[in-house]
């Protein structure tokens, strides 16, 4: 595996945005996800629950509400206005304002036809869903006082009932129903901040029931498809599931029992989404938890483990290899850092500490939605939806000079990429094309444009530039790899498509070999040269890779080379780095997976015998970035999650036992 | 238990009514439990105990109404065996020989004559399997009945009879056991089972502990080892099931049940409190704290009106409705050690133990009561676990039972132990210890060993005590010098020692003439009137463990075992050794009786018991393994009646009983084949050799017709013994319950007529036809019932029909008498039943 000089960066102070609210489109298995900071993030929950999509935040956009009609998405705010989003470009696409002051709840029907929102001054406003834009309808009656929740009757009709106002109207000034289902059946379920749960029957307006579930609040509700299952977020950061089931085994009288309780987060469950086979939940906490319910999948299978994702599925630190600077980008801000030095071996005195550059604040509303900088630590860019950045840093002095002339073509892009000499800036921009800036000392200069043959509309979210400076490899969320050739300015191949997202590409500095690794663990490595998988890449496929290795909940997030062994690969997940050696043979289905501890123990001639290409140590956790320096020393960002625990707010206060 | 000819080991007072879940009856008004051998049928009201259901010969396992008659109540037991009782009257109905050691019993109302037994699985009583067989009854009118029609239902399932139970209807058992749950469907002939997780990361244990089935809905609770409860429904399906936690206990949940209704949820365990949910509205709950100690068992009236729960100090509380504790039926206490010794109160003959902590108990042996329990430390006691707090930890009565001396003590970790001795007392008016004199540290160090003088004359006592500080003591109490105002009080009037060495043992002689006192392998012989050491005897190498003086004619010989495992024999008039013999003798102790001496000896992981005569060379009796690990703690109880035994070997228990505990703190006793007969022919008395409605009612009233039916030979044996003339008539009165006889007027007649002198039989045949026309006019309007019935053998006196034929030629003045009689009130009866 390699010895390496590790440099332990904990100085990054990345925090994530509570969840505000969530969206699952059944069709599509897409949630969508809105945090506090208005940022919108997209998880492909048939292709491992991967974070396909960002969309950025904007100052002034808290997104209370979140709503599917198709595959078209709406938001609504405390601001007012109704926004529709472009996933293709990921931006929002336009918004209109709903004249009721904020909005708190917005939902569509289930036909897809009309949007009702749920505004302050007590009106339901109704809004027909047209081909490109929606078009107000009508005011339902105002009621007194705001309204929170509302929900459609799944049959919807024009004349289908929306209950939200009737129930707000019926509970006292105190008492606040923070959320509302409306089943097939007519029953309604609510959930108040009294801490219960209420079973109404709607044709009567009578209640049926009253589960006291918690000393606070009732604050999200989600219903199954099959209305046989009811979950309920609450303040204490409990789930608690309910369950629409006979009082005998004969199957009459059905009612609905309180079963289960999850208990995964620490603080409020603002937003909870009921799918087919799991409850996911998110809130205040900022970790999106889904928790697979174990009757509807299979035990001890992939799909029956718990997950949290906590870190976004890219990366947000950027490395200059040979200067030894990172740059760490927030939503609002960019801070570059020198690494500290240290001489000696094992375990270091410090030299030189480790030193904030530069921190760089965004102009505008909108927040920066990506970053680089480049190998040589003298150029830096940034982009937001609406506009581009590119910066010259002196490094001896510590100077930032803005690029004042930028060409017309690079107005915004989804994702940065510097090449290895520094003197190339890519940038993919709008319909998976990638834009090539030169750059030199005064100015930077459009070169052309890169696009792919498929005509593919999706956003390219990988981008990386061989070292030789011949290729260029891209990906984008519709699976497709493209490699350019960069001599010649024309697409080179494309990659055949695998079903999966990719989620981190390099290619080989020596032998032009393009990795991929997809968001279901399995990793290809493609011969640019003779434009198909390579033999490893084959037998890896023939062999399958190790149940464990499938396991991992967490996408690779980087895959990168180590210069002095051409057969590594190095590449790092949230839990750990991995170093493949590709002249090793592959582990079998029985052989333990993670044997660095046993390989240790063993003789010498044992640990031949035991070797296999998947070395894994999982000394760092948390992992936000590794990277190879130029010095061959590792550069280890790890964010610890109770760091981020303890920046949050102090949950509400529970009695414990024994306390 | 083990047999040793016609003595047995057995259990008989003083023994666990916690082991097993209590059943309540329908009418709420009894209440019954599993004694060791016995079933008892306890009134609720009054916590008396009406019944004793004698009959099983080993440790009854379960207590179970029979569902299709509340009169009548199943009781397994280890022997085999399932017994059917009436037990309004305390009859035995029908015995069913199941063969195996049966540990659990269930019925339910939809499984007409079936009932569930949890056996084990191979027939060697060590295996730790156990299966749940369903046992068909067999139809037959026979008092003993074999069950062979068994068929395993689950496999493998707990011993412990809370861990299974039946739910809605009888259509499924649910069975828990480790991890595991499983629910067998009757109908279907399924079972699905459900697993848990070890522990989860939260440290939470999985273990299921108990089970209860919802009466009405389909739902099962389970009780699990961390104190979470689930309810478990949707249990049909294999993955589709669900379950709700519900979690208050901080410890294991060991009883779990539902109330008929099903309307709530009670819960027990360790934290004592009685925990109600309401049943779907869980986070409402009730709770009945402080009840004492952990709570084992509980059940529920089948109206509803009444919780009983078990608890572990061998008690059981009733309670009304989850408000109010309404009795308490308080067995022996017998907790984890007895501190003090085994001892008798001469005078309620009751035996003293550690109850209670601070407390001693009295317990009747006899009626199997506790008499009452005396606050010895009189502090208040604090629940918590590692708290030093003050023990009782020694007790001596003097032979008449005048004065009692308690030791206490609590020995603080890092200090000095504090101790104080107590005299207490008795005081005829309020007939209990009083406490008299209260000695704060007496001694300097633990206190070994403390005897009163046995003097007989009972004017002067004295009392000696021991202590590991190297002296021992002398108490008395001054006669004289007593003021007006304070009554005399103890003072030390003696300090003795010997070379400095700690005295182990004291004992004093029968008459109270000398005590010795051991100090390591030395026994010292003191005069008491004189306090002068008489002589020394000693037997190296190693200490003295026991002492004990001889009784009545063996007063003579001092006896005293050693840790070198020899048991010596000393001649005080030659002072010298009279012999010894190499024997392990865990615990030595005379009968103050007769002259017999009982020694414990431990051999192998089992313990004989030698009875012997210091005077003779053979030992009275030897009884091999009488029950497995040490035996520590004996003492001999002196008996109510003496019994006539003529067989040698069990001639030392005709005046006193010897009581033990064994290693798991069960009290045993032994038994005589002959004390058994008399017992069992006492129980017998009021059953009669037809089992179907065999009601005294029925017995009364049958004698008057039938009587065609007698064979020559009962005539014969009636005509041998004419003695007790009517006295059957009289007994079935005074034993029957009173509910279950007739109206008084119609028992007067007989009653009166049963306590004439008959006239000669010879008149017999001619009154024959006469008597029959009688008992037909009698009975002319129940004919039809009447004739239905097989005919039966009559074995009441013919002395009762001829005196009621000789009824019609009544003189005045007997009717005169008879109308009086009749106006008598008749509550004695009532009363003389009660006592």
């Amino acid at each position: 595996m390699g010895e390496f000089k590790v440099h332990r960066v904990r100085f990054f102070d990345y925090m994530p945005a509570a969840i505000r609210a969530m969206a699952f489109n059944r069709r599509t298995e897409r949630l969508a996800l809105a945090r506090a900071d208005g940022a919108l993030e997209i998880f492909n929950f048939a292709d491992n629950y991967f974070q396909e999509k960002v969309i950025p935040g904007q100052d002034g956009r808290a997104v209370e509400a979140l709503c599917w009609v198709g595959r078209r998405l709406f938001s609504a705010g405390l601001n007012g206005e109704i926004t529709e989003y472009d996933l293709e470009n990921l931006r929002p696409r336009y918004t209109v304002e709903a004249y009721g002051g904020p909005i708190w709840t917005i939902s569509g029907n289930d036909q897809g036809t009309l949007l009702a929102v749920g505004c302050e001054d007590g009106t339901v406003k109704m809004f027909e869903v047209l081909e490109d834009r929606i078009q107000f309808q009508r005011n339902l009656d105002r009621q007194k006082g705001r309204i929170i929740s509302l929900c459609w009757h799944p049959s919807a009709s024009l004349i289908a009932i929306q209950l939200g106002p009737e129930l707000l109207a019926q509970s006292s000034s105190e008492v606040v129903v923070w959320s509302i289902a409306f089943l097939s059946d007519h029953t309604i379920i609510s959930g108040d901040s009294a801490g219960k749960v209420q079973i109404w029957d709607g044709l009567t307006g009578t209640l049926a029931r009253t589960h006291l579930v918690t000393k606070w609040d009732v604050l999200a509700l989600s219903v199954s498809q099959d209305e046989s299952s009811l979950v309920a977020g609450t303040s204490e950061g409990t789930v608690v599931q309910f369950q629409f089931l006979s009082s005998t085994l004969d199957g009459q009288n059905k009612d609905w029992v309180r079963t289960r309780t999850f208990k995964n987060h620490s603080h409020d469950v603002r937003a909870l989404v009921h799918t087919e086979t799991a409850v996911v939940s998110g809130g205040m906490d900022t970790q999106l938890v889904v928790r697979p319910l174990l009757d509807k999948v299979e035990k001890n299978t992939q799909e029956s483990a718990m997950r949290k994702m906590a870190f976004p599925h890219r990366s947000l630190v950027c490395c200059a290899k040979k200067a030894g600077l990172l740059l760490f980008q927030f939503p609002d801000h960019l801070e570059l850092w020198r690494l500290g030095e240290s001489d000696g071996h094992g375990d270091l005195p410090v030299k030189r500490k480790p030193e904030k550059l530069i921190q760089l604040k965004r102009k505008g509303e909108d927040h920066i939605c990506c970053s680089a900088l480049s190998p040589c630590g003298g150029w830096l860019a940034y982009s937001t939806v609406t506009s581009f950045r590119l910066y010259r840093l002196q490094n001896n002095t510590i100077s930032i000079t803005k690029v004042s002339k930028l060409p017309k073509d690079l107005r915004s892009a989804h994702q940065l990429c510097f090449s290895t000499d520094s003197s190339r800036l890519f940038a993919s921009s709008i319909n998976s094309s990638v834009v090539v800036v030169a750059l030199n000392q005064p100015e930077c200069k459009y070169l052309h444009t890169l696009k792919p043959k498929s005509g593919s509309r999706e956003p390219v979210h990988l981008l990386f530039a061989s070292e030789d400076g011949k290729w260029l490899a891209t990906a984008n969320t519709a699976c497709e790899v493209q490699v350019y050739n960069l001599d010649k300015i024309k697409l080179h191949c494309t990659v055949p498509v695998y079903g999966s997202c990719p989620t981190a590409i390099a290619i080989h500095p020596t032998s032009s070999n393009l990795v991929v690794v997809h968001a279901d663990q399995q990793i290809f490595e493609y011969s640019l040269v003779q434009k198909e998988y390579t033999e490893w890449s084959r037998r890896l496929q023939k062999q399958g890779l190790h149940s464990l290795w499938l396991e991992r909940d967490t996408p690779i997030t980087h895959v990168t080379f180590n210069p002095k062994h051409p057969a590594h690969i190095i590449l790092h997940d949230m839990f750990m780095f991995c170093v493949i050696d590709q002249s090793l043979p592959l582990p079998e289905a029985k052989t333990r997976l993670f044997n660095q501890m046993i390989l240790r123990s063993l003789p010498e001639p044992m640990r031949i015998l035991h070797r296999h290409a998947f070395k894994m140590c999982k000394t760092f956790q948390n992992l936000m970035c590794v990277r190879l320096l130029e010095d061959h020393s590792l550069v280890v960002v790890e964010r610890p999650l109770l760091d981020i625990m303890s920046q949050l707010p102090a949950p509400v206060r529970q009695k414990r036992f024994a306390t | 238990m083990v047999e040793h000819g016609d003595i047995r080991v057995v259990h008989r007072g003083g023994s666990k009514i916690n082991s097993r879940e209590p059943v309540v009856t329908n009418d709420s008004r009894f209440l019954l439990c599993a004694s060791g051998e016995r079933v008892k049928v306890f009134s609720t009201s009054t916590e008396e105990c009406v019944h004793d259901l004698r009959g099983h010969t080993d440790l009854v396992t379960g207590v179970l109404l029979r569902p299709t008659n509340h009169l009548q109540v199943y009781s397994c037991s280890v022997d085999g065996t399932v017994r059917l009782w009436d037990f309004t009257d305390g009859i035995l109905i029908k015995t069913y020989d199941i063969g195996y050691p049966v540990y659990a019993i269930y019925a339910s109302a939809n499984h007409e004559g079936v009932f569930f037994i949890v056996t084990p699985t191979q027939s060697d009583n060590r295996s730790e399997l156990f299966q749940l067989v369903a046992v068909h009854l067999p139809q037959s009118g026979d008092q003993l009945v074999e069950a062979q029609e068994l068929s395993a239902v689950l496999s493998n399932v707990s011993s412990n009879p809370a861990a299974t139970g039946f739910g809605r209807g009888g259509e499924y058992i649910a069975s828990a056991k480790g991890l595991h749950l499983e629910v067998y469907f009757f109908k279907k002939q399924k079972s699905y089972r459900f697993s848990l997780k070890e522990d989860n990361k939260k440290g939470g244990k999985n273990t299921l502990m108990c089970i209860a089935c919802h009466p009405k809905d389909d739902c099962i609770a389970t009780g699990h080892e961390d104190g979470k409860i689930r309810l478990w429904r949707n249990f049909n399906h294999k993955k589709e099931y669900t379950y709700t936690t519900l979690h208050w206990h901080h410890n294991a949940v060991s009883s779990l049940r539902f109330t008929p209704e099903g309307t709530n949820l009670l819960s027990g365990g360790l934290e004592s409190v009685l925990v109600q949910w309401r049943y779907n509205q869980e986070s409402e709950r009730d709770f009945l704290p402080r009840l004492g100690s952990a709570i084992t068992h509980i059940a529920v009236s089948p109206d509803g009106t009444l919780f009983c729960t078990s608890h572990s100090d061998n008690k059981i509380t009733i309670i009304q409705s989850c408000v109010k504790v309404s009795a308490v039926i308080q067995g022996l206490v017998n907790g984890e050690s007895v501190r003090t010794d085994l001892m008798v109160d001469p005078r309620s003959k009751s035996l003293v133990l550690n109850g209670k902590p601070g407390h001693l108990q009295f317990y009747s042996l006899q009626r199997d009561k506790l008499l009452y329990n005396l606050d010895i430390v009189q502090q208040e006691y604090i629940h918590e676990l590692g708290l030093q707090q003050f023990e009782v930890v020694k007790v001596a009565f003097d032979a008449p039972g005048n004065w009692m001396a308690t030791v206490e003590e609590r020995k603080p970790k890092a200090a000095e132990p504090e101790i104080n001795l107590k005299l207490w007392a008795f005081d005829e008016q309020t007939q209990s210890f009083v406490l008299n004199t209260t000695v704060s540290a007496p001694h300097e160090a633990q206190i070994t060993s403390m005897c009163f003088s046995q003097a007989a004359d009972g004017q002067t006592s004295m009392l000696v005590s021991a202590s590991e500080d190297g002296h021992f003591k002398a108490w008395q109490l001054p006669r004289s010098a007593c003021t007006e105002d304070e009554g005399p009080s103890w003072s030390c009037d003696f300090v003795g020692d010997y070379r400095g060495l700690a005295p182990q043992c004291c004992c004093f002689s029968a008459d109270g003439s000398l005590l010795a006192v051991s100090f390591q392998e030395v026994v010292t012989v003191w005069s008491p009137a004189s306090w002068e050491l008489l002589t020394t005897l000693s037997q190296p190498p190693k200490a003295i463990r026991d002492l004990c003086f001889g009784r009545l004619g063996c007063s003579k010989y001092l006896m005293g075992t050693t840790a070198s495992n020899l048991l010596c024999c000393w001649n005080l008039l030659t002072c010298s050794l009279e012999w010894s013999t190499s024997m392990d003798v865990s615990l030595l102790l005379s009968d103050p009786l007769t002259e017999n001496m009982a020694a414990f000896c431990c051999q192998a992981e089992s313990t004989d018991l030698f009875v012997f005569k210091p005077s003779e060379p053979r030992p009275v009796a030897s009884l091999k393994a009488v029950c497995s690990g040490k035996v520590t703690r004996a003492v001999f109880a002196p008996r109510e009646e003496m019994l006539e035994s003529c067989e040698e070997s069990s001639q030392w228990l005709n005046r006193s009983q010897l009581y033990f505990l064994t290693q798991h703190m069960d009290l045993m006793t032994f038994t005589t084949k002959a004390e058994e007969d008399r017992l069992a022919a006492s129980s017998k008395q009021l059953f009669i050799d037809d089992s179907v409605a065999m009601t005294p009612f029925y017995l009364l009233l049958g004698k008057h017709r039938k009587q065609e039916n007698q064979d020559s030979l009962t005539r014969l044996s009636a005509e041998l013994m004419p003695l007790p003339r009517g006295s059957l008539a009289i007994k079935e009165l005074l034993q029957s319950p009173a509910h279950v006889l007739p109206s008084t007027s119609v028992l007067c007649s007989m009653f009166v007529e049963s306590l004439l002198v008959s006239v000669a039989d010879g008149s017999e045949e001619s009154k024959h036809a006469e008597e029959e026309m009688e008992s037909e006019k009698e009975e002319e309007d129940s004919e039809g019932e009447m004739e239905s019935r097989t005919p039966r053998p009559e074995p009441a006196s013919p002395g009762l029909q001829s005196a009621e034929s000789a009824a019609p030629a009544l003189t005045k003045a007997q009717l005169k008498e008879l109308r009086r009689v009749k106006k008598l009130d008749h509550g004695w009866l009532a009363d003389l039943l009660l006592s």
